[in-house]
């Protein structure tokens, strides 16, 4: 708070920022660390656009999981036995020896599933209201690093249960590297540490899965939301309140963090923790999706699963994988449909932000590929074979076409006009 | 600050695209979900409506219909467990003190009904027949039975149980029609009696316009009958089911008990954090 000026005297206080207390533990602590300014700036002094609808939970709400993964994932630690011979008895034990350890794993193993819903969710809005355009692109680039790194997380996390489809889903999932021309079997056996899935596998999936990785996800957070402070949010009409300040000198259309979207972000947490509860409570494994009766059974590298599917957050690009006939091509089109995201900001031409003022051509691409990626992930889970596939080559080039045609149909789009203020109907 | 009525309508409208949008991709994840988990189960709801009249033709359709809170029912099937299966079959995640205390019986009854001699109540259940010697007499190991439930789910077992025939065919004379050409022998047959399997030969037209035949099973027929009738013998695999549904999640009851309170707790507080956001958002206009 000491920022002084040229001449020595105090600089005016940031707008929205209380002067501290002069006295006591609150000043004592602020004169050493900018607690205080952190919270004016940030929190109080942070304004955000009063019209944000249902689709604005779910950044929140990430946070929310990440939190929950992290604690539940320490107390998962603290019993998990990693090795060969250990994961699974120890995942068993945590099950019906440690006093509510079901509880602890089920809300891990359901929190991994939430996460990425919650994930695509919030990517979904990104692409209904251009979240991702200009000034926006670093903010959207570092989410997607943020969705890459979680992934690397679930599936290593996957592993560590050690059942027969961690097994099986690690063998496919890591052969993948294979297909790399010249150095993919010695970067297979490179990232195995053995001949085959094994001991040495297991080992440095848990430490990626406990140690960097987590540090990963929460250093690109926190970069994630510096960047999002910077730039502001946008809002469902795609327009900057920055534009239109008000006499105090704050956007008119905006309002402060805290305690508007604090006691409305609850709210959402609550809807959010009835739904997650069901689950974790009534049924934990959802059917097979978020617990697979395979992995009730331990890793067998002589006994291979019945059909081998990876988790469903996976599906939609495993089906991309197996809808192509060559192996190679397929893992290549594979990570294309992953990275594909990252060009979004570079794709979309139209003169709007908001799928609210955008017209017929980029609602309908956005429908087809809403489809096509629900579709995708349903087509994952199923056998490779007759109309599944037929299905899966159909929907991946609906997928693709999406973003490639993305620059063309967005130009020629019939836009509407853009309101000056955003649109708000107080309830 | 001028209201634009055209505006506002549209804001509404849009919010409320918003909310069908996002309240449609919500839905159509769970019926993704549920329809992945009850598709199967729809099928066979569906083959049991126009039931066979013959005994066993629709075997595929039987369902266990266990309910693991039914104490009385669990506590059989652990009877039956220790009396049929654990010569072989081990249940190697559970100690016999849970199984005493889930199950409400005291430690006396434990130890002198169920226990094998010399084992500790603390002991987890584990078979005495040696894993290496299992392997030689049945070709392999009889499999650990905690999480058969979890892996493969009631009905597998329940069916499994069921379906056992006679078959000369087999080094074992006996075959199962959920598991073909299992090694394990048909040990209930002294309850259930000895059937044999009737099959009726199919002709479907296959590839290359040629005809092949197919075995298709028909009906069960009782060869020598058990100490059981068929209704008893229902109700012993469905209690040894159930019993092996309650090992292979001890806190299932729990876990649903608690939930109840969970999801109650959880939406008064979401209901109070609408009155506080409702009071706070009506200074903003």
């Amino acid at each position: 708070m000491a920022v002084k000026t040229a001449t020595g005297a105090p600089a005016p206080l940031p707008a929205g920022t209380t002067a501290p207390a002069k006295k006591g533990f609150w000043a004592w602590l602020n004169r050493r660390m900018p607690i205080e300014e952190f919270l004016a700036t940030q929190v109080t002094g942070y304004y955000a656009p009063k019209n944000f609808n249902i689709w604005y939970f779910f950044g929140s709400l990430a946070g929310l999981v990440l939190v929950l993964q992290l604690l539940s994932g320490i107390y998962l630690t603290m019993f998990y036995k990693v090795g060969e011979v250990s994961s699974f008895d120890s995942v068993e034990y945590i099950m019906r020896e440690v006093d509510y350890g079901w509880l602890i794993r089920y809300l891990h193993s359901t929190g991994a599933s939430a996460f990425f819903i919650v994930v695509y969710l919030h990517m979904y809005r990104a692409l209904l209201y251009g979240s991702y355009r200009a000034p926006r692109e670093l903010l959207w680039l570092l989410g997607m690093c943020v969705y890459l790194a979680l992934m690397a997380e679930a599936f290593m996390g996957y592993v560590l249960p050690w059942g027969n489809m961690s097994f099986w889903g690690a063998q496919v999932i890591v052969n993948l590297f294979g297909t790399i021309p010249g150095i993919g079997p010695g970067l297979v056996e490179w990232i195995r540490g053995d001949y085959g899935i094994a001991d040495a596998t297991l080992n440095r999936f848990f430490a990626m899965h406990v140690a960097l990785l987590p540090l990963a996800l929460l250093l690109l957070v926190a970069l994630h939301l510096v960047a999002l402070r910077q730039t502001g949010s946008n809002n469902p009409d795609g327009i900057e309140i920055k534009e239109k300040l008000g006499p105090d000198g704050h956007p008119l259309d905006g309002v402060p963090f805290h305690p508007y979207y604090t006691v409305k972000d609850v709210v959402g947490v609550g809807v959010f923790a009835v739904l997650f509860a069901i689950v974790v409570f009534f049924v934990p494994t959802l059917g097979g999706l978020f617990l697979e009766s395979p992995n009730f059974e331990p890793a067998n590298p002589l006994s291979t699963p019945e059909h081998i599917a990876p988790a469903w957050y996976f599906t939609p690009y495993y089906a991309i994988l197996r809808a192509v006939p060559n192996q190679r091509l397929g893992a290549l089109l594979m990570l294309l449909a992953v990275s594909a995201f990252f060009f979004l900001p570079w794709l979309d031409r139209s003169p709007v932000r908001s799928m609210r003022y955008k017209g017929w051509m980029s609602r309908t691409a956005l429908t087809l590929f809403t489809v096509s990626f629900l579709a995708l992930c349903y087509l994952g889970l199923q056998p490779a074979e007759g109309l599944y596939v037929a299905l899966a080559r159909i929907f991946t080039a609906i997928y693709f076409l999406f973003f490639l045609l993305m620059p063309f149909y967005t130009r020629l789009d019939p836009v509407k006009p853009v309101p000056e203020r955003v649109t708000y109907h107080a309830h | 600050m001028r209201t634009d009525p055209g505006r506002s309508a549209r804001a509404r409208a849009g919010d409320a695209a918003a909310r069908r949008t996002c309240s449609l991709l919500v839905a159509a994840f769970m019926t993704l979900a549920l329809a992945h988990g009850t598709a199967r189960a729809a099928e066979e709801a569906a083959a049991t409506a126009n039931e066979a009249a013959k005994f066993g033709a629709d075997w595929r359709t039987w369902h266990a219909n266990t309910e693991v809170t039914d104490l009385l029912s669990v506590q059989r099937g652990a009877r039956n467990f220790v009396s049929y299966c654990l010569g072989c079959h081990g249940l190697k995640y559970e100690r016999w003190s849970r199984l005493g205390d889930d199950l409400s019986i005291p430690p006396e009854l434990l130890q002198q009904d169920l226990l094998p001699p010399g084992d500790k109540t603390t002991d987890n259940i584990l078979t005495t027949m040696p894993p290496k010697d299992a392997e030689s007499w049945f070709g392999k190991a009889p499999p650990d039975l905690t999480l058969m439930m979890r892996a493969r789910g009631p009905n597998y077992v329940y069916q499994f149980l069921k379906t056992f025939y006679v078959d000369p065919s087999r080094q074992t004379g006996i075959n199962n029609l959920r598991l073909p050409a299992t090694a394990m022998p048909d040990v209930l047959s002294e309850l259930e009696g000895l059937k044999r399997a009737v099959f009726h030969d199919v002709m479907t037209k296959g590839e290359g316009g040629q005809f092949t035949h197919e075995q298709v099973f028909d009906h069960f027929e009782i060869i020598a009958p058990g100490r059981l009738s068929e209704t008893e013998y229902d109700g012993f695999v469905r209690d040894t089911v159930n019993f092996l549904d309650y090992v292979s999640e001890p806190s299932q009851a729990a876990r649903r008990a608690l939930g109840v309170w969970v999801v109650l707790f959880l939406l008064v507080f979401t209901w109070l954090a609408w009155l506080v956001k409702r009071e706070y958002w009506k200074d903003v206009h």
